[in-house]
């Protein structure tokens, strides 16, 4: 007998893409979406419940489809598409909460899966070069979507202690970047001139969409409890990222790019969270060695890669010459630079 | 219109068969004055002058494909432009002309002259270089690290700082492992991080590799200075990136001193400051790679630091705010060094594979290597002192 998986921020394009993708595993047996409002595009065999997880319906969705495996994908990292930074973090950490509360009530549910972010790490200046799965952020984050995650990570291990027949597995993804990803450091590259802070040259590390998808159904699949930092091999520095993307940049003062970001964040052009600021000063790496040595996951894409696939929207950048081949196609770290 | 003005003026420099005599062929009596400037033996000075401009703009075209025949085409070009639009004023012998062939062997020259003997093949590079550059087609490594521009750029420009104007004189590079993780450990003066770099330059064109300095925090919070040490091959000094460096089998450099050693006044030079907590050692327990000490002799006196204003560092977040006998007195002048002669003297390494990692929690044998360490290094500063003829000689 197969696994039935439930999906909460099926209405996004990456949690319907995933749900997607996971109905079309042969080990799953169903797949049910869960959101307040309906995906907009074609979810195929994917089985839609319009419910929202901040109310405790949830447990009744949970009971009825003898959910046995729960992939929590709905943590929205800008207000602007949640309507205000109130709701956003209501969606992201009471969400969280009542999913966390009907799953321990529920006796079906074997697995949990959390998508988080490296995020939690923050930026600063004293941030070691690379970031392990036991460190933690050198300052706590005071706001923002750093702060809900932290929240939300902090409230998962409650669970995972509360529960310890229930494995959980959380995979803090790096930046996620593709032609079909539409996030704040995705349309900031996307913007016709690139603002960049004066005298930084911050290391990045990015994760192609599709080993989010991949390494969230591995997860999904496997049951391999713990917490996972996931990213492309290798990093590069923003001004390199700049030049591939064969876009013109100016370097401002670092106030400046926050009142620039905080403008446009007005003007809804483009959502630049004060904690991007930071991250496109100083950067971030983490290290993936527990990534292939315990999950057992390889993403097919490096961080150059990733990068690569993404400058293949913009005609004229010099770095899209580098984009591997399809993955489609493509045998695994073919390509690679 | 500056392009045209600096085109006619190569066109003066270059001889034209007249062996560079005034006022021949021009039929005039009188030599302009660009022709008298040009009279005594002049050329080949001032063609060496003009070739570093010449050469980028006229071969850009060839970069792709290096061959004989890609240098002709942009090189034939210019001549007929300049005979046409500007009469070169003494030059330009109006029977003459300038020959195709004469402008082509005095570029060769000139390529010749900047990039050495094969330099179709190094100017190809050069521009090969370029264009990876803007295109940002390099690598970097996790710690943010350019080789290709510390190597082409870092290196290059302070290789002369080093040989010219401190005269360095290295001893002992045969401690310097030629593989593997190793800790480099020095003493820290002369109120700018000079000494680092010049060790960094000192590592790398002697024993061919890269040291990999751990810098303050202050290093990574400042504008500019952070990008630069990441890209130099810089890293954090906390405990997390010396052990990830140093079982990366790197060879990392650390002055544990810090700002007490570089802030340190003239008039405590030579004697080494607290090392600071000892991390460097436990991190080198832990991996089991040797300590290699190294002392530095003269960079303490090229900024004697006398005077501080605690109140303005306070405020501007800085450890202090140099004064010496020229800055900010002479203003930018005062920020030139003074020419000291340095002696850097790699020890012999010490050996901590003999511990095994969980001794690196014993806080004693930490503090007792450290100790170690700092002795020897304090020694050695005694015995190069005693030994330096003078400051500057």
């Amino acid at each position: 007998m197969g696994r039935v998986v439930l999906v909460t921020g099926i209405s996004r394009d990456i949690g319907r893409r995933f749900a997607r993708a996971a109905a079309g595993d042969p080990s799953i047996d169903r797949v049910i979406g869960v959101d307040v409002v309906p995906p907009r595009g074609d979810i195929g065999d994917v089985s839609f419940v319009r419910a929202d997880i901040r109310n405790p319906v949830i447990a009744k969705v949970i009971a009825k489809e003898d959910v046995d495996t729960v992939v929590h994908m709905s943590l929205i990292a800008t207000p602007g598409s949640a309507g205000g930074r109130g709701t956003m973090k209501e969606l992201n950490v009471i969400g969280s909460m009542q999913l966390l509360a009907a799953c321990q009530r529920s006796t079906t549910v074997e697995r949990l899966v959390v998508k988080s972010t490296t995020t939690v790490y923050g930026s600063s200046p004293r941030d070691p070069a690379m970031f392990t799965e036991d460190m933690g952020p050198k300052r706590l984050p005071s706001s923002g979507y750093g702060k809900d995650v932290f929240e939300i990570e902090g409230y998962v291990r409650g669970f995972a202690r509360r529960r310890p027949d229930v494995d959980v597995t959380m995979v803090r993804a790096a930046n996620v970047v593709g032609p079909h990803v539409s996030s704040p450091l995705t349309n900031y590259f996307r913007l016709p001139v690139v603002p960049r802070v004066l005298g930084f040259d911050p290391r990045l590390q990015f994760l192609h969409e599709d080993d989010l998808l991949r390494v969230l159904r591995h997860a999904a699949v496997t049951g391999i409890p713990g917490t996972f930092n996931v990213a492309g091999d290798g990093l590069m520095t923003l001004s390199q990222a700049v030049r591939r993307l064969g876009r013109p940049s100016v370097a401002l003062p670092s106030f400046a790019v926050g009142r620039l970001g905080a403008t446009m964040r007005q003007a809804r052009i483009s959502d630049f969270s004060p904690e991007q600021l930071g991250f496109l000063t100083y950067g971030r790496g983490v290290d993936t060695t527990r990534m292939r040595t315990e999950l057992g996951f390889e993403p097919r894409f490096t961080t150059a890669e990733a990068f690569a696939d993404f400058c293949r929207e913009f005609p004229s950048a010099p770095g899209a010459r580098h984009a591997a081949p399809h993955p489609d196609h493509e045998s695994q770290g073919a390509g690679r630079a | 219109m500056p392009d045209e003005a600096r085109r006619s003026e190569d066109a003066v420099v270059i001889p034209i068969g007249t062996g560079g005599r005034p006022g021949r062929g021009s039929g005039s009596a009188r030599p302009s004055s660009a022709a008298r400037n040009l009279a005594p033996s002049g050329s080949r000075s001032s063609s060496a002058k003009a070739a570093p401009r010449r050469t980028p703009r006229a071969s850009r075209p060839e970069a792709p494909a290096p061959e004989q025949s890609g240098a002709q085409q942009p090189a034939a070009e210019p001549p007929a432009g300049d005979d046409a639009t500007t009469p070169p004023p003494a030059a330009a012998a109006p029977t003459t002309g300038i020959p195709v062939g004469e402008w082509l062997s005095a570029l060769q020259a000139a390529a010749h002259e900047v990039f050495g003997e094969d330099w179709e093949r190094r100017l190809a590079e050069l521009m090969a270089f370029v264009r990876r550059r803007l295109e940002g087609d390099y690598d970097v490594d996790d710690y943010g690290f350019d080789r290709e521009l510390t190597e082409r750029f870092f290196m290059t420009a302070l290789r002369p700082i080093a040989e010219k104007w401190f005269r360095l004189e290295v001893r002992g590079l045969e401690n310097i492992p030629a593989e593997g993780g190793a800790l480099v450990v020095s003493n820290h003066s002369g109120t700018v991080p000079l000494d680092g770099l010049m060790t960094m330059l000192t590592v790398h064109d002697h024993a061919g590799r890269f040291l990999r300095p751990l810098g303050a925090d202050l290093v990574f919070r400042l504008p500019v200075v952070s990008s630069l040490a990441r890209k130099g091959g810089a890293t954090l000094a906390c405990i997390e990136d010396a052990e990830r460096m140093l079982a990366g089998g790197e060879l990392v450099g650390v002055w544990p001193e810090g700002f007490k050693g570089i802030g340190k006044p003239f008039s405590e030079r030579y004697k080494l400051q607290r090392f600071g907590r000892g991390g460097f050692v436990s991190a080198a327990l832990r991996t089991g790679v040797p300590i290699i000490p190294l002392s530095v002799v003269g960079a303490e006196e090229i900024y004697p630091l006398v005077g501080n204003v605690p109140s303005l560092a306070r405020l501007l977040g800085v450890p202090y705010i140099p004064i010496t006998p020229f800055f900010p007195w002479l203003g930018p002048l005062g920020m030139v060094p003074l020419p000291s002669k340095w002696i850097l003297e790699f020890g012999e390494p010490i050996r901590t594979d003999a511990y095994d990692a969980g001794e690196a929690e014993d806080p004693m044998l930490v503090f007792n290597v450290t100790d170690q360490v700092r002795e020897t290094i304090q020694h050695t500063l005694f015995d190069l002192l005693r030994e330096r003829d003078g400051v500057f000689s």
